[in-house]
């Protein structure tokens, strides 16, 4: 049971990522590959703030997702300016530059060592340090995710993103200002980003820069792929199968040695064969 | 009154001169046909006209004062200027009416998060499909429909937009006689209502029938304007089109 409600946890922070990430690939059709480095964000920033200063978890929350905020506003300025390839590249190299930072700043990060001891929340008197309790917070927190993508996805916000994927230039024709949803889209997923990391430093209680990478960027644009793109139930499905998917492997009885590393190879050979047989993923509506 | 007006304007395509010092006016409310042999400019001259290239010389003024040469596609529609493309260009995984109702939404980024007036925005939709015959298409997706339904979308989509000024790209080019009899009613309709219409037509019979003056142009120049009856039977005129 506590393996299950542990995989709930893992599963809730994966769709949060996902659903946020999916909002920028799928509805506005930017090929972002690095969701990592603002999970990375979050959880940093709520781990800093737990285990060196007198702020709690609400607060540590708030203010991971004022600095993912406020740096992907930053960023977002001059990756709104590309598109295609070059989008893909930026985010790419950004991933990249803040996994060194997590690395080298060692004053701050404690480098490749990591953070231990950081602690769950307290609020209301109710103690999330049982895991059946941290879970029902991660769904909320999940459900919470879930609203704010439908409502952007759903209003004609989402609608523009969609015309922006299909022809950007057409859509500017029609009075539009790409560059502004571009960039205000990627500040939301970056937010929602910040979420799930704050959520997962708190459950873990450590983290280190090997969470961060553009390798779990990657992770992540693999969930939303498999599960479809602009579509927020898909990118859910994909959650579910990615995490499920260690737990089926572990009955093909991989060597121990070489375990996690078929892992990778299993996501590489589902992304192959989605690419090649069904490109929208499972429910999608948009074929990269 | 001239709507818009260019002063030698100027676009080079590495080197070559697609538009070369083309100085015009176009008059507000009328039907105003670009003919021309293919590559003479027309095409880029609707692109620069609607800030969709931009200009290595010259100037495109608006009104008569503003001055538009150095805008952005977003900013040029902000003056009331829509287009249609010579190979049209539709949100093709998004829904027929969603193709229109994105035309008449909110442009303000935070805005457009909320859906204002909504019911209305419908009623324009519904009545902008159900002119060029497409009501019952409403659903399905753009990518989905004939090249004739396409290009009425496309014509659907930019009367959604309620402009000033019209620029027609070729909106007959392979259509049906009665596809071209609705894109012609709507044309006209556009003008008992004031609006300005640029229209690029290989097909004399439709400009001639269609527009009350017209731009002659060959190799990125001017090489005559009037009225179609006399315009087009000029020798220059049809040596261009024959060549020489």
């Amino acid at each position: 049971m506590e393996y299950l409600i542990h995989l709930g946890i893992l599963f809730a922070v994966y769709a949060i990522l996902g659903m946020g990430l999916n909002l920028v690939v799928g509805y506005a059709g930017l090929l972002s590959v690095t969701h990592a480095a603002f999970y990375g964000i979050g959880a940093y920033t709520t781990a800093i703030l737990l285990t060196k200063s007198g702020v709690g978890f609400f607060g540590a929350l708030v203010l991971g997702i004022a600095i993912a905020t406020a740096v992907s506003l930053l960023i977002g300025v001059v990756l709104s300016r590309f598109k295609g390839d070059y989008y893909a590249l930026g985010t790419l190299g950004f991933n990249t530059i803040v996994f060194g930072a997590f690395l080298n700043w060692k004053n701050l990060t404690q480098g490749s060592l990591g953070i231990p001891g950081i602690s769950r929340p307290e609020l209301f008197g109710i103690n999330f340090t049982n895991n059946f309790n941290f879970l029902i917070l991660a769904l909320i927190f999940l459900i919470l995710a879930y609203s704010v993508a439908r409502f952007v996805a759903n209003s004609p916000f989402g609608r523009v993103l969609k015309a922006i994927r299909e022809d950007e230039t057409v859509i500017s024709v029609f009075g539009y200002d790409a560059l502004h949803y571009k960039l205000v889209v990627f500040v939301i997923s970056a937010a929602m980003a910040a979420v799930a990391g704050s959520l997962f430093a708190s459950y873990i209680t450590f983290i280190d820069p090997s969470g961060f990478r553009v390798a779990e960027s990657m992770f992540i644009l693999a969930i939303i792929i498999l599960g479809g793109l602009a579509n927020l139930r898909g990118s859910l499905l994909g959650a579910f199968f990615l995490i499920l998917l260690p737990e089926v492997m572990r009955f093909v009885g991989f060597p121990s040695d070489i375990e996690a590393q078929m892992r990778q190879v299993v996501y590489g050979v589902i992304l192959i064969l989605l690419m090649l047989y069904r490109p929208q993923g499972l429910i999608g509506e948009y074929k990269l | 009154m001239k709507i818009i007006e260019t002063n030698n304007l100027i676009k080079r395509f590495d080197g070559v001169h697609a538009v070369d010092r083309l100085s015009i006016g176009i008059e507000k409310g009328q039907i105003t046909g670009i003919v021309g042999p293919n590559g003479s400019g027309k095409t880029t001259l609707i692109d620069l006209l609607s800030g969709v290239l931009e200009i290595d010389g010259g100037e495109i003024i608006i009104d008569g004062t503003k001055k538009i040469s150095r805008l952005l596609p977003h900013q040029v529609s902000l003056y009331g200027i829509t287009r249609t493309f010579q190979n049209v260009r539709l949100f093709e995984q998004m829904t027929v009416l969603d193709n229109i109702l994105v035309a008449e939404t909110e442009r303000n980024v935070f805005g457009s998060f909320f859906e204002g007036h909504a019911q209305c925005h419908y009623k324009t939709a519904e009545e902008v499909l159900r002119k060029v015959g497409l009501l019952e298409n409403k659903n399905r997706l753009a990518v989905s429909l004939s090249y004739g339904q396409r290009k009425l979308l496309e014509i659907a989509r930019v009367l959604a937009m309620k402009s000033r000024i019209y620029l027609f790209d070729e909106p007959f080019a392979g259509l049906f006689p009665e596809m071209r009899k609705i894109i012609s009613s709507i044309i006209q309709e556009l003008k008992r209502e004031n609006k300005t219409v640029i229209l690029v037509e290989h097909d004399m019979g439709l400009i001639r029938e269609l527009c009350e003056h017209i731009l002659v142009m060959d190799e990125g120049k001017l090489l005559a304007q009037g009225d179609p009856g006399s315009v087009l039977g000029k020798r220059e005129v049809i040596e261009a089109y024959l060549g020489r």
